[in-house]
């Protein structure tokens, strides 16, 4: 009887402003896992998809930067908590679409997890380990706090379909920053279930925002986005990076450069992915006068 | 109705009753005929107005044709403020932005006038001479236009002596939805006289009317009565400017001109924020009403939003690439 039914195949969609709408190209393609067998269809999302995600993620941007880092690092325990309940669905997904070993991919949903609690750990403390008041020679109370960029559009690795992804958004999340998210273009499922994790937990509407489609075509329209103020390159294509680079500082945006090659995302990430996307803000207080 | 500013007026000579234009001179003889002939208009088919302005409103205008219709919108905005809060500084900072929308390009053209309170017109006349922007003001109590004629008329004549060149007036709907059509008529054609050289523009407040077929005959008694514009709301009530009400509004004034000659220009006003909006209007305009009406002359877009829309999609037209809130001024 059960070996009847017909599959049901899904076609996903993007997470933009907390909702889910197709591409507005209506463009979809096929997904498949490591052995090129069918998995689904994913949303192509198209570039004015993108116009639309940072429209989101600027309205995000107040409250979401506006919340108390102690919220926040509740806010991101929350989106573990979550996808801690979907472990087998991720655990299914990484190990199609990568190709591991069931137990290897248990291992990668674990550390992904478990980065969002370590991340979430951080936001109260940035200000501590970042910030703080400056010896200064004047009359001036110095003193220095770490602040959020605002809109940050992440190329996310191609390779690491959940633990490179959380390793990238995170921290920009952490820091108070918005994010804008195209995903890994042959792997994209587990970004869409993180959307819909996301989507289910605390995070506001619109301070994520996942589109499954190619880095390639998307990323200079991005990169080149006047409302866009930060952009991480680690997914982006060989070859485009340096364009993109010089896209981005038409607009004077932070820039990630990425990597030569993908890196081993298990490793701890220490403050490396935190400090590019906060910028300091320094104030001299008169005093003794 | 003896009232503090105008005691004389129960006592004062009630002038002659202004007639319409040529064909409808003996429509107001009487509340029975006017009301008799208001109501003798054609329906509107409330879901036919829906179904074709939303097959109007998917219509897709691109490169040379958006660069067209997005300076043909930033030339037709009546810039508004309308708050509590206005101050002759605003004013003048919204009239700089009137003259010049986007600093960055001194291609881009001027807007069509700025709407502001009676007492704040003389600001905007002094900030604007010499710029061929018109000057507009709300009288007649508005928005809720809940005050007696005499003044109604006191407001209009204070707003034209403070340099206003168009007058934005309240309909009367209280009376309007009483059925009371001359009075409203008669306060139009009053306030018509008040205003003498300036443009009258008379809000129909669309949002209180109910159903189309009231919009439609608020249309013809305020073209009857000598309107120079029917404008849809005063921004302050929701539901505002919508597409099937402006479409009613456009084939008043279509069929208004072809019978009497005269033409008069439609203002949709409030709740029109995006530049898609303001393309779907030009769309309506051209399609319902003709090219005729594709100036700033016979159209208006009443905004304050809309503006930093347009201009943000003009330097993507312009440059290539997105661009972002702040590359617009604020106001």
């Amino acid at each position: 009887m059960s070996t009847d039914r017909l599959a049901v195949r899904k076609t996903y969609k993007l997470y933009v402003n907390g909702a889910f709408p197709r591409s507005e190209s209506g463009r979809i393609y096929e997904v498949t896992d490591a052995k090129g067998a069918f998995l689904a269809n994913a949303a192509w999302a198209s570039r004015k998809d993108a116009r639309d995600a940072v429209v989101a993620a600027r309205a995000a941007s107040a409250k979401w930067s506006g919340a108390t880092a102690y919220n926040r690092g509740q806010v991101l325990y929350r989106v573990a908590e979550v996808m801690e309940g979907r472990h087998a669905q991720f655990c299914d997904e990484v190990a199609a679409g990568e190709g591991l070993s069931s137990s290897k991919a248990r291992a990668a949903v674990d550390a992904a997890i478990d980065r969002w609690v370590w991340y979430a750990g951080w936001t109260d403390k940035l200000g501590a380990v970042l910030g703080g008041s400056n010896p200064v020679a004047g009359p001036y109370f110095d003193f220095s706090v770490p602040e959020p960029t605002g809109v940050v559009a992440i190329l996310a690795p191609q390779r690491s379909s959940l633990l490179g992804l959380v390793s990238v958004l995170a921290p920009v999340l952490a820091g108070g920053s918005t994010a804008v998210v195209v995903t890994s273009k042959a792997r994209p499922l587990p970004a869409v279930t993180l959307g819909e994790v996301l989507a289910t937990s605390d995070v506001p509407g619109g301070v994520v925002n996942v589109l499954t489609g190619d880095a390639g075509e998307i990323g200079p329209w991005l990169a080149e986005h006047d409302d866009v103020d930060g952009i991480d390159l680690t997914g982006a294509p060989a070859g485009q990076a340096m364009e993109l680079e010089r896209l981005a500082a038409g607009g004077i945006k932070r820039v990630v450069r990425p990597p030569a090659e993908e890196p081993d995302w298990s490793a701890d990430p220490g403050l490396s992915r935190l400090t590019p996307f906060l910028e300091t803000k320094t104030v001299w207080h008169p005093m003794g006068l | 109705m003896t009232h503090a500013l105008d005691p004389d007026a129960p006592a004062a000579e009630i002038p002659p009753r202004r007639e319409p234009l040529a064909p409808y001179r003996d429509v107001t003889r009487s509340d029975a005929a006017f009301r008799a002939y208001l109501h003798g208009l054609p329906g509107v088919d409330q879901v036919g107005a829906e179904a074709r302005t939303a097959v109007l409103g998917t219509r897709s205008i691109k490169t040379t044709a958006k660069a067209w219709a997005i300076d043909t919108a930033i030339a037709m905005v009546d810039l508004t403020t309308l708050e509590g809060a206005d101050t002759p500084g605003k004013v003048r900072s919204l009239a700089a932005k009137a003259r010049r929308p986007d600093p960055t390009d001194p291609s881009c053209p001027p807007v069509a006038a700025v709407c502001v309170y009676g007492d704040l017109a003389g600001v905007a006349e002094a900030a604007l001479a010499g710029t061929g922007i018109s000057v507009a003001a709300v009288a007649t109590a508005f928005p809720s236009g809940r005050a007696s004629r005499a003044v109604k008329l006191a407001d209009v004549r204070d707003a034209v002596a403070n340099g206003a060149d168009e007058i934005d007036m309240v309909i009367d709907r209280g009376a309007f939805l009483a059925g009371r059509y001359l009075d409203v008529y008669d306060e139009i054609v009053a306030v018509k006289e008040a205003c003498g050289d300036a443009h009258l523009k008379v809000i129909l407040e669309t949002g209180e009317l109910v159903t189309l077929d009231n919009v439609r005959r608020a249309s013809w008694l305020a073209m009857l009565a000598g309107g120079d514009f029917i404008k849809t709301s005063t921004g302050k009530i929701s539901p505002a400017a919508t597409l099937p009400v402006c479409l009613v509004m456009l084939e008043a004034v279509r069929d208004f001109r072809a019978a009497t000659g005269r033409q008069v220009g439609v203002k949709p006003a409030g709740g029109i924020r995006t530049t898609k909006d303001a393309i779907r209007h030009l769309v309506l305009v051209n399609e319902v009403a003709g090219p005729d009406w594709l100036s700033p002359d016979r159209f208006r877009l009443g905004a304050s939003s809309l503006l930093g829309d347009l201009l943000l999609q003009r330097q993507k037209l312009r440059t290539g690439h997105y661009s972002g809130p702040d590359h617009v001024s604020v106001d």
